[in-house]
């Protein structure tokens, strides 16, 4: 009978059984679709992390940039103008050099590794060098070759210092005495090749050749970001300089997690990286693996404890690093979305609520009457709260249904968004792009281009080196378990708060009082 | 045996208080049929819901029985209705989304029986008020006498030692008061019922065994 006379009700008074349930449809609905375009979301900030820092990298730790204690002076750029050969008063100059960070002391020791390693709740940890490979090569005319005192880090005779002009030959209208060079970079990544779990080797794949091993270790291989290699002209099999050394490559690799560059240019041997960088002992980065997402705290804050000197990053902190039109979504979503479900949610419970308590008004008699035949308080609330259950269970139903064929639809749509992040480590500045330079009619050398458009702190001086991977992740909102049975707990809330009020409201009606009622 | 004692009861009504009935004394024995008149506002309906246990007195005692059923709590007075006093309206009061099955059934509900002894009493009920062709019928479906006749049913499906009626006939043409008021007529003299009506038509008091005036919240026998 509970069910026949809850059924009647539902179907006798359809424009209250519809009108609840709409509200409640549209806002599981809303709160269905934000939620998997925040996991969507979620997960492709993850990508883009994940291409940087590696698949399954909790945390890094790196050196907490310090302000050098002296000015250092204008920074070196280190090639030995000596070398090369001399045509016709020229000298032809090709030099490569694996700088690290600034005056090399801007890297943690090894031995925070190893701290790294032995702290509780740590699965495994990888550490990293970052450098840049800077090639100089063409002609300097000799008169531009002013003996100098030593100067910079590389040591030796060195040809940056710039002197007064006055004191140079300038060069002449047949091109004899006038300097041409390319100064061209990449970035190379001394990777330990025993740790292939965490860190960046985790995040990328082989697509051509093979990839580097633990046997490769202290050997002149390297493996090429395959984009690089196609911009650079090189393949498999063939040979790069880097640091002055030659190295084959063995093979070119691919972000696992999307088609975009991967982390650095070039992957070598970490010893190796050390040895020609003049970092022994060394290390930029730092990639942790916590055991499990629980420890995720825990770990960070002992890391911090004992690594006063370093910077612990979590995926969280380090999503914040992520930019373009992934971070506006992300913003997006975490703002208007998550305000937005919340609002139409109460919008529906207060909806539900009114709704349900207009309805036991109106049935002021009803329930007169049926307390006057000996209905009890508790049957006539079960009675409320049923009717209100079934209506916001119908409209959370519904509520899956448009929530799920929201996601559908965006999923058919291919949305896609771009997003960045930059995994942070100091060096001297280069970007990551080939800088030539000619000289002008003064013979000093000049970049070409606006100097307006070069990369912060392209030359001279220091500035924060970014590996920065740019990439178009397709969005996939997912249709994820525990967000269905969120909006069914919802309804199921909503329906009970509802119901609750109603019946409350029914069940302190005088019985006298309510058949005295003109409804 | 309804006996009461010095009864009063005041409402607040707009910030002023009513005083719907005052001190009245008053028995009705077990199987009596008993009608109440009196002008509208005089406390007809007041003193019926008294008697229903749908309200309490502001001063006295109602005994029913040898229960003082003015100082029940509600659990209590729940009992009562539900077992032993059955309601008709003037308007019925029918559950507009319930067929008549359904409606007299919905008196049933508290009773630990089966559905199918449920249903059987019920359509027992119906047929009783001669209604065993409109079981599956809606009141909007039915007629005025119909519907009261529903009603009826729903009032006597639990075997009440006493019914209630308060103007059972104020909403029917004068053929179908007289039919309704044969019906109860009959069934009070059937199963023996204590049986009240408030009514306003003189016709309806005449047939009563016993007739009552209230006036101004006073209560009086009529000459």
């Amino acid at each position: 009978m509970f069910l026949t006379y809850l059924r009647r009700e539902l179907f006798g008074r359809r424009k209250q059984t519809a009108i609840i349930a709409a509200g409640m449809a549209l806002a599981i609905g809303l709160v269905i679709i934000v939620n998997a375009f925040s996991q969507g979301v979620q997960s492709a900030q993850s990508k883009v992390l994940e291409s940087v820092y590696g698949v399954g990298t909790d945390m890094t730790v790196t050196l907490t940039p310090v302000a050098p204690t002296a000015p250092s002076g204008p920074q070196s750029f280190g090639f030995d103008r000596n070398s090369g050969t001399n045509v016709s008063g020229t000298q032809k100059v090709s030099q490569s050099r694996l700088t690290g960070g600034i005056g090399g002391g801007q890297f943690m020791p090894t031995s925070d590794l190893a701290t790294v390693e032995q702290t509780t709740g740590v699965k495994g940890a990888a550490g990293t060098l970052a450098l840049q490979n800077i090639t100089f090569s063409g002609q300097i005319p000799q008169a531009f070759q002013v003996p100098l005192p030593a100067s910079g880090a590389g040591g030796g005779p060195s040809v940056q210092k710039m002197q007064p002009r006055t004191k140079l030959n300038r060069g002449g209208t047949n091109g004899n005495g006038g300097s041409s060079f390319n100064v061209d970079r990449f970035s190379v990544l001394g990777v330990d090749l025993s740790k292939t779990a965490v860190g960046p080797l985790s995040a990328i794949t082989v697509s051509n050749g093979v990839g580097l091993t633990s046997t490769d270790t202290g050997t002149y291989k390297a493996v090429l970001d395959s984009n690089y290699a196609t911009s650079a002209k090189l393949s498999t099999g063939g040979s790069i300089n880097i640091g002055g050394q030659d190295f084959s490559i063995v093979g070119l690799v691919t972000p696992s997690t999307s088609d975009s560059s991967s982390a650095s240019d070039a992957y070598i041997s970490l010893d190796v990286a050390q040895k020609l960088s003049g970092n022994a002992d060394k290390l930029s980065t730092i990639y942790v693996q916590a055991n499990s997402n629980k420890d995720i705290a825990n770990v960070k804050a002992s890391l911090a404890s004992v690594l006063t000197a370093d910077t612990v990053k979590t995926q969280s902190d380090l999503a914040s690093s992520v930019s373009g039109s992934l971070a506006s979504a992300s913003s997006l979503v975490s703002g208007l979305g998550y305000w937005l479900s919340i609002a139409v949610l109460i919008a529906a419970f207060l909806i539900a609520i009114l709704f349900t308590i207009s309805g036991v008004s109106r049935r002021t008699r009803e329930f007169g009457t049926l307390k006057a035949i000996g209905w009890k308080n508790r049957r006539i609330m079960a009675q409320v709260l049923g009717e209100s259950f079934i209506q916001s269970m119908l409209g959370g139903l519904i509520g899956i249904g448009i929530g799920l064929v929201g996601i559908f639809a965006i999923n058919r749509d291919n949305l896609t968004l771009q997003g960045s992040a930059s995994a942070g480590s100091l060096f001297s500045g280069f970007g990551r792009r080939a800088v030539a330079g000619g000289a002008n009619a003064n013979g000093f050398p000049s970049p070409v281009g606006d100097p307006a458009t070069l990369p912060q702190g392209a030359f001279g001086g220091s500035g924060r080196r970014s590996v920065e991977t740019v990439q178009t992740i397709t969005m996939h909102l997912p249709v994820a378990l525990n967000v269905i049975l969120l909006a069914v707990a919802l309804s199921i809330v909503g329906g009970l708060l509802a119901g609750a009020f109603g019946g409350w409201r029914a069940s302190r009606l005088s019985p006298a009082a309510a058949l005295r009622s003109v409804n | 045996m309804y006996e009461l004692s010095n009864v009063s009861k005041t409402y607040k009504q707009r910030n002023r208080l009513v005083e719907a009935l005052q001190s009245v004394d008053l028995q009705i024995a077990d199987g009596q049929m008993v009608a109440i008149q009196g002008p509208t506002g005089g406390g007809k309906s007041t003193l019926l819901q008294l008697l229903g246990a749908l309200d309490r007195p502001s001063s006295g005692t109602i005994t029913l029985g040898d229960v003082d059923i003015s100082s029940l709590p509600d659990s209590k007075l729940v009992e009562i209705r539900s077992h032993k006093i059955g309601f008709v309206f003037q308007t019925f009061n029918l559950i507009p989304t319930l067929n008549a099955l359904e409606n007299v059934e919905i008196a049933l509900q508290g009773e630990k029986i089966s559905s199918s002894a449920r249903i059987e009493r019920a359509e027992a009920a119906l047929a009783s008020v001669g209604l065993s062709d409109r079981t599956r019928h809606l009141p909007s479906e039915l007629s005025g006498g119909q519907q009261q006749r529903v009603a009826i049913a729903r009032a006597l499906v639990k075997n009440p030692e006493i019914l209630l009626a308060d103007e059972p006939t104020g909403n029917l043409d004068e053929q179908t008061r007289d039919d309704i008021m044969d019906l109860l007529e009959g069934l009070w003299r059937e199963k023996g019922l204590t049986l009240v009506v408030v009514t306003h038509d003189s016709a309806i008091a005449k047939r009563a065994q016993r007739r009552l005036v209230i006036q101004a919240g006073k209560i009086r026998e009529a000459s």
